[in-house]
């Protein structure tokens, strides 16, 4: 009899001032699917630099004038050294076969490449990518080196980006959540109001504090759950409408997205929703119920 | 049953105590009036029995607890052992008098079989037989306070508190009323009542304390308003 004396007074507390609910519900959705976003994207960038970093690559640029002296005594610097993990040369006919084949769509700029304008280069794949910048200050000080560049330092100006989206994502959740927050203490407060002379009675009586509190706690619960479940489904359209129609060329650059994470989203999104709604609502009851 | 040792009781902001230094004992099964003027403290001892209020200084027991030392989550359990009827009523205007009687019970976790048991019966016994069904606006006063006297004795508590049960009923009404409060006293329920209406304290002669100014000046067993 108590459950459904509860649940009942739930109900009823969310259809009593319904405008209120839905403002709640909207916000809160808007919020958790821009902590979904956030979230996914982050697990995204992780899962890239996975990738990108295990196919990395340092260019030892060689100098136009470069002795055979010279090349020999860096090739035997970079094979000896501990840190690399497989190494190959590229001469200028090979780099300038690749430069045609890359850029073969503007023939205008490829003819404009003579056979010597590219340098011969070592490519070297390092054991643990992150040990770069040891290994450019080992191999920098040889004779006949033009320049040792990193395509790390490329692949880090694109993760910036997407850092600064998932920023962004964050502070726009933080936002929402505040005015989220704001909107479900005044429902519990209205709510409060309109049932302050059952809560009297209740108190007079000796109700315990929690059969007092649970609806209106209860009723932000819910609001904060199916807020969770419409910014699930907002951040799974988005996903497939986006990334599996629209924008599928970019999925080449981006690694696809796993549907197993964009599922980890709901109980995510439904636990921080019904948590912080809880939270919040038992909070506002210590102030304006004083049980 | 009752026993309030030197309890001072000062509000935040007042400039004298409502309670100055006040000792008294009730034994159970008594019947007591608190009278004295408006201000004089007769209802912050409601409010301190309640633990409503804490005392400033003093100890307040009921029931040989120490009730300033109940832990605040224990309070509402506590509180289950007290009733309570109001000048105001406090009656839930939507919801009928078996209702109201039967919401009492059923927030402190009794079934509603339990209720279908028990309510009828404790209206039979205020006199409101036939008119379980009323809503409180159908009701006159005087039937009004007997469905919030039935609310407080349903649970049979220990301990009946009555803040001037008669402050918005008619004198032949009121004598109504104590007619039934002392038919619940004699159940073996402790009643204390907070009242200014001389006339009654006159004819139901029982233990009389008086208070004024926050202090106790006058303790009468089967005492009159004076």
């Amino acid at each position: 009899m108590r459950l459904k004396y509860v649940l009942n007074e739930v109900l009823v507390g969310l259809w009593r001032n319904v405008t209120m609910t839905v403002a709640m519900i909207i916000t809160m959705s808007v919020s958790l699917t821009m902590l979904g976003a956030s979230v996914l994207l982050y697990l995204q960038v992780d899962q890239m630099k996975d990738y990108y970093y295990g196919n990395i690559e340092v260019s030892i640029f060689l100098r136009s004038d470069v002795t055979e002296a010279q090349r020999q005594a860096v090739d035997q610097a970079i094979s000896s050294n501990p840190l690399v993990a497989e190494r190959t040369y590229e001469t200028r006919e090979e780099a300038l076969k690749r430069f045609q084949e890359l850029w073969k769509d503007s023939p205008e700029f490829v003819k404009a490449v003579g056979p010597n304008s590219l340098p011969e280069s070592f490519r070297v794949k390092l054991k643990d990518p992150e040990q770069y910048k040891t290994f450019a200050d080992q191999i920098k000080g040889l004779q006949g080196i033009q320049d040792v560049i990193d395509q790390r330092t490329l692949l880090e100006k694109v993760f910036n980006i997407f850092n600064a989206i998932q920023v962004g994502a964050l502070v726009v959740a933080g936002v929402m959540a505040l005015a989220a927050l704001l909107l479900v203490g005044n429902t519990i407060q209205v709510a409060a109001y309109s049932k302050r002379r059952e809560v009297a009675v209740m108190k007079l009586v000796g109700a315990s504090n929690w059969f007092i509190q649970a609806p209106f706690v209860l009723e932000a619960v819910v609001a904060g759950l199916i807020g969770a479940i419409l910014g699930f489904v907002a951040l799974f359209v988005s996903k497939v409408v986006l990334f599996d129609h629209k924008l599928q060329a970019l999925t080449n650059i981006l690694t696809p997205i796993d549907n197993g994470n964009v599922w980890l989203m709901l109980p995510v999104l439904a636990g921080v929703g019904a948590v912080v709604s809880a939270v919040t609502a038992w909070i506002t009851l210590r102030f304006y119920l004083k049980v | 049953m009752i026993q309030l040792e030197n309890v001072t009781k000062t509000y935040p902001k007042a400039s004298r105590p409502s309670l100055d230094d006040v000792s008294v004992g009730i034994e159970k099964g008594e019947f007591v009036f608190f009278i004295g003027p408006s201000g004089s403290g007769k209802s912050t001892i409601i409010k301190l029995l309640l633990h409503e209020v804490a005392p400033t200084q003093g100890k307040v027991m009921v029931n040989a607890k120490d009730v300033t030392s109940i832990r605040s989550w224990k309070i509402p359990h506590f509180r289950r052992s007290i009733g309570c009827v109001f000048q105001d009523f406090r009656l839930l205007p939507n919801r009928t008098a078996y209702e109201n009687v039967a919401f009492a019970l059923e927030v402190i976790g009794k079934t509603k079989a339990v209720s279908r048991r028990v309510v009828p019966e404790v209206l039979e016994l205020v006199g409101l037989g036939g008119k379980e069904h009323r809503y409180p606006h159908e009701l006159s006063g005087g039937e009004q306070q007997r469905v919030a006297v039935a609310r407080a004795f349903v649970n049979r508590p220990l301990i009946l508190l009555a803040d001037e049960p008669t402050g918005n009923l008619d004198p032949d009404t009121s004598i109504e009323i104590m007619r039934l409060l002392d038919r619940i006293n004699r159940t073996g329920t402790t009643v204390v009542m907070v009242t200014h209406d001389s006339n009654i304290v006159n004819q139901m002669r029982r233990r009389v304390i008086e208070i004024e100014s926050g202090r106790i000046v006058r303790d009468q067993a089967r005492g009159v308003y004076g």
